[in-house]
Parts: C-alpha cells; sequence; structure tokens
C-alpha cells in the first residue's frame, strides 16, 4: 500500500547536475500553481460582496464580507443539505465496506464450488456504465420500491461493488494462512473468525476503500438529481446547482461559499489519510 | 472502472486455485449427494459473496435485461407499454443530437486526453526523481483536485472563465489580449472544458504512472546514464517504453471517462454554445428524466454502450498490433 510512497535516493551527482534540479522545481512550481488556483480563487471570492466578484479588478477582497456564507445557510438550508450529505455517504461507505471485506474474504481464503466463475461473472459486471442500467434502476426505485426522495437508491442499489471486491480480495490474500488455521483449532466460527480477526487486521485496506467510496458518494451528482427532488432530501452537490443569483445571471458570490463548505471536510479527510487515499487509487492499476 | 486492469489479474489470480481444487475434489462431481456436501461444506464463503450476488442480480441484470424491453417500447412512465418493435433504435439512427453528442466526446477526448496523458507521464518521472525533496507535498497539490466535487470545481471554472468578469480575460488584458470567449464559442468551449479535465484528472493519472514507475528498477536508467545517455533518452528510450501498459491503462480510463462525463458539462457550459459541449449522458438523461422517453432513452443506452465497446476494443488492438 505504501508503494508509491518513496524510492530510493540516487547517490549525489556533481553540481554540474543543478540544471535538471532547476527545470524540475520550476516545472513542479507551475504545475502545482495551475492545481491550486482554482482553489485559492474560490476562497478568496467567497469573502467578497457580488458587485466586486463580476467587476473582477482586486485579487484580495477590497470589502470581505461573510455575508455569503450567512445567506447560503439561511436561504437553502445549508445544515441539512450537509447532513443528508454525510448520512448518505456514511451509510453507504460503511454498508459497501463491510459487504466488500466479506466478499473478499471469501474470493481471498476459500475454495468453493463456482470460485473462478463468479470471480470472473463479478469482475466483467465493471465494465457495465451506469448509463445502461440507469433508466430501468429510476423506474424500479420509483414504481416498485417507492424510494424516490429516499436516501435510499444511493445506498443500496451499490452496496456490494465489484471494484471493492476485487481490491479487498487483493488485500486479503497476503494475509497468512496459519492465523486463520489457529482460530479455526480453536472451534471459532468462520464468521467470528471474519470480525474478530480478518476484519482489525485489513483495517488499513478498509481505509482505503472507504475513503474512495465516501468521496465518491459525497461528490456524487447524476444519480442524486434522478433520485432526490424535494429540496429537504437534497445532499451539498444539489443545492448548489440549485442556488439562484440575480435574474439571469449565476449567484457566484453563495455559490463559491458553497464550494468552499462542499470542499473542507473532502480536505481534511484527504490531509490526514493522503496516504491511504493515493494507495487504494494504485492497488487497481499496478498490481492488478 | 478498473475492469481493463483486472483482467490480466483474473488469469494470474483465479487458475492456480481451480486445478487445485479439482484435485483436491478427486474426480468431478459425482453425484447429487456429492455436491450437496460440497455446498454444505463451502456454506461459508458462498454465504460471504451472497450479498454481491444477490445485489447485482437485483440493480444490475434485472435493469439490463428491463432495458433491452424497455427499448423496444413507446412508453411514458406510467400507462400501459406500447410495443413498437425496433423503431426506437430506427429512430435513433437518425437522431442528429445523440450523434452529435457522440462526436463531442471524440473531439474532447483528443483535445484534452493526449496532452493530459503525456503532461502525468512527465510529471510522474519528475516526481520520481532521486534527488527530489517533499515528493509527498508536491504529489498532493497534484492530486488535490481529485477529491473535489465537479459541480463546485465547474462554478470555480465558470467564474475563472467567464468572459466579461473572469480573471482569465483580465490577466490576458493586461498583456492588451482581447477578451477570449472562453465558454461562448464552439470550439473555445470545448477547449476550456478540456482544460478544466486537464485540471481534474492530471494528478490522479500522474498518480498511476508515478505507481507504475516506481515498479521500474531505477538501475535501468542509472546505467543508461553511466553509459552516456542523457535524461531525455532515458525517458523516452526507458521510461515510456516500460511503462507501455500502465500508459495503456490510463488511456483505456480516459475513454471510458470521456464518453461518461455529465457533471462537468453540465455545470460549466450547459452543453452549449449551440450543443457544442453536449455529452451522450446528458443526452440519455434529457431523453430519461425531462421528455421522459423511457423507452427510446433505453435504446439509447444500449447503441451508447455497444459503442464504448467497440471504441475501446478497436483502441486496444491497435495498440497491441504495434507492439509486434
Amino acid at each position: 500500500m505504501a508503494r508509491v510512497a518513496r524510492t530510493a535516493p540516487a547517490a549525489p551527482r556533481g553540481t554540474l547536475d543543478l540544471v535538471p534540479k532547476i527545470v524540475t522545481y520550476s516545472a513542479l512550481i507551475m504545475i502545482s500553481a495551475f492545481m491550486v488556483f482554482p482553489f485559492v480563487w474560490m476562497l478568496v471570492s467567497s469573502f467578497k460582496p457580488f458587485e466586486e466578484i463580476f467587476s473582477g479588478t482586486t485579487f484580495l477582497p477590497k470589502n470581505p464580507t461573510v455575508k455569503n456564507y450567512v445567506s447560503l445557510f439561511e436561504q437553502s438550508d445549508a445544515l441539512r443539505k450537509i447532513w443528508n450529505s454525510f448520512f448518505i455517504a456514511f451509510t453507504s461507505t460503511a454498508l459497501s465496506v463491510f459487504l466488500c471485506a466479506l466478499g473478499g474474504y471469501a474470493f481471498a481464503k476459500f475454495k468453493f464450488p463456482g470460485h473462478g466463475f463468479l470471480f470472473s461473472f463479478m469482475l466483467a459486471s465493471m465494465a457495465i456504465p451506469f448509463a445502461v442500467v440507469m433508466v430501468p434502476l429510476f423506474i424500479m426505485m420509483r414504481n416498485y420500491f417507492h424510494w424516490i426522495d429516499t436516501p435510499l437508491p444511493l445506498i443500496v442499489p451499490g452496496a456490494a461493488n465489484a471494484f471493492g471486491i476485487f481490491f479487498m480480495r487483493q488485500y486479503m490474500s497476503t494475509l497468512p494462512d496459519e492465523l486463520l488455521d489457529a482460530a479455526r483449532v480453536d472451534g471459532a466460527s468462520e464468521f467470528r473468525i471474519f470480525m474478530g480477526i480478518v476484519l482489525p487486521i485489513s483495517i488499513p485496506a478498509l481505509v482505503s476503500l472507504g475513503i474512495i467510496f465516501f468521496m465518491s458518494s459525497w461528490n456524487n451528482f447524476l444519480w442524486p438529481t434522478a433520485v432526490l427532488r424535494s429540496a429537504d432530501q437534497q445532499t451539498v452537490p444539489l443545492m448548489l446547482r440549485g442556488l439562484q443569483g440575480p435574474p439571469g445571471r449565476t449567484a457566484f458570490d453563495v455559490l463559491m461559499a458553497g464550494s468552499v463548505v462542499s470542499l473542507l471536510p473532502m480536505l481534511a479527510i484527504f490531509l490526514v489519510l493522503q496516504r491511504y487515499l493515493i494507495g487504494g487509487i494504485t492497488t487497481g492499476s499496478v498490481k492488478g | 472502472m478498473r475492469s481493463t486492469s483486472s483482467q490480466p489479474d483474473l488469469s494470474k489470480g483465479t487458475s492456480p486455485a481451480a486445478p487445485a481444487k479439482w484435485a483436491a475434489g478427486g474426480a468431478r462431481p459425482r453425484q447429487a449427494r456429492g455436491l450437496v456436501a460440497r455446498l454444505w461444506s463451502a456454506r461459508w464463503p458462498l454465504l460471504f459473496v451472497s450479498p454481491f450476488f444477490l445485489l447485482f442480480a437485483a440493480f444490475g441484470v434485472y435493469p439490463i435485461i428491463f432495458s433491452l424491453w424497455l427499448s423496444l417500447h413507446s412508453w411514458k412512465g406510467v400507462g400501459e407499454m406500447q410495443f413498437v418493435g425496433l423503431d426506437n433504435y430506427g429512430l435513433l439512427f437518425r437522431d442528429g443530437p445523440f450523434w452529435n453528442s457522440m462526436l463531442n466526446s471524440l473531439i474532447l477526448f483528443f483535445i484534452y486526453v493526449p496532452v493530459m496523458t503525456f503532461l502525468a507521464v512527465v510529471l510522474a518521472s519528475l516526481l520520481n526523481a532521486g534527488f527530489l525533496k517533499l515528493q509527498g507535498l508536491w504529489r498532493a497539490l497534484i492530486f488535490v483536485p481529485y477529491i473535489t466535487s465537479m459541480v463546485a470545481s465547474g462554478y470555480t471554472f465558470k467564474l475563472i472563465f467567464d468572459q466579461r468578469a473572469g480573471i482569465a480575460n483580465h490577466t490576458l488584458a493586461i498583456f492588451g489580449v482581447s477578451p477570449v470567449p472562453w465558454l461562448d464559442d464552439v470550439w473555445w468551449a470545448r477547449i476550456t472544458l478540456g482544460i478544466m479535465m486537464v485540471w481534474a484528472w492530471l494528478g490522479y493519472n500522474t498518480v498511476i504512472m508515478l505507481a507504475g514507475m516506481q515498479t521500474i528498477p531505477n538501475e535501468l536508467g542509472e546505467a543508461a546514464r553511466v553509459d552516456g545517455a542523457t535524461r531525455t533518452q532515458v525517458f523516452f528510450r526507458i521510461t515510456v517504453p516500460l511503462l507501455r501498459p500502465v500508459i495503456i491503462f490510463a488511456v483505456t480510463l480516459s475513454i471510458i471517462g470521456t464518453f461518461q462525463m455529465y457533471t462537468e458539462p453540465v455545470i460549466l457550459t450547459g452543453g452549449g454554445p449551440i450543443r457544442a459541449t453536449e455529452t451522450p449522458m446528458m443526452q440519455i438523461f434529457g431523453n430519461t428524466f425531462a421528455a421522459l422517453k423511457f423507452g427510446y432513452a433505453s435504446a439509447m443506452s444500449y447503441v451508447y454502450f455497444g459503442i464504448i465497446v467497440i471504441v475501446t476494443l478497436a483502441q486496444l488492438r491497435l495498440v497491441t498490433r504495434k507492439e509486434g
């Protein structure tokens, strides 16, 4: 998991190698500036009055104001929508990570009838784009389950995720068999072994997968747009989409404040758990 | 999304298990009783994998079949379904906006994917340089757009590239450049969307390339350097060829990602001007939820899926043939 972290430092060369260093650092500074600038602009604009955003003449706010944040929370009941987003992201992540760990463990450590076929079948299912199931899934949610305007369409259908099972299998194949066999000799049931031994020692992988799931749920836009209709069920991205400006113009002032708010939780998670997220993303691509 | 990466693993991961299983079980299934006994002894793993297969049957297999059935009908979502045979498919082949959206995806792909992929490889090799200090910090700065909601960043780009109020044109004005219609001209709108895609996905691609690069032993490049190769030569003659599988993987993901693009154009351009940045997902979404043409939208999603499969296979064919 930590394979991205470091490379062995090369032996120091002569001072002639100053040129590549200068080129490397200036290229990295330029690209980082390009990456970070939109965030800076989002932040400074969120403290500008509407007219100042549109005159666009100053970089830092001339008359800094928190009015945009106040009207975000007053106008659009932002707290409610943050809670909706958080509830959906947390519930769907917890459920998915648990089911993926369970499935990944079975594929990693057991031989059972249909093992190879079921595994291939599961991998093949990842190739199906969401567009192909979106229309009938919506009809099912509306006509059969009556789940429109509830969080359930965003939690249940995606709960067991083929990528997640594959991901957990990769990690769990590396667990030592002796540990599991010792517990079996002691007479523990397979489910107790999973809960008591396998889950605790898989925490790094569970965290990696959890961040990926949490992030994609928090930022999800397409499917929530389809199934969440009333204002008090909306998530944060839908709230942003719904913010209204003066007639005929985009409400950039409140929007930038809302964008900052939507970014903060992910940024906090990223700063603390960056290593796990990047480890998780590269697992599927390089080890595979 | 990661299906392409997993396919090689499939053969590696499961084929050793399968022969072992037959060997352990002796002869192939003998009688019904033997099978029941084997299923009973495998009850725990079967129970553990069952949630996936039950959920996939309900929310994957059933919708796919239902969608095919729907695509042969005309249905507004309520009342009787009307069987229309292949009419939806016939209409679809004459549907200008749909084919226009497919073409837009193709154009967008060529606008941003080559630039982004090349930059990702270069950036990864810079990050992989032995002398680099603070590798983690640089990587984090480049990666951070990936965690951002595309709705939030879409509006931010819309503000930056606003023709009158945006800082992009204000900055250009300092150098005497007249305002660029970033979002109001057919080609500029596609380019601006491309710039945003590079911004959003460069970090992700770089991280994948970097991980691939770290599996290449450092000694290879160093030996070449001792023999007098320049850094540029090492990059093009050693790094890029050895990284080929990872590059192919990343480009395949980009193809699929470009054809599935939805949030970015909806927020940044609304699909305009004059449908220049409208994507197939916007077409499918509009036909489903605005026009309520459920049957027609299903036919559209099937044709769309077929085209993604063909394009992806064609690309893989193209790159593997060159290898010979």
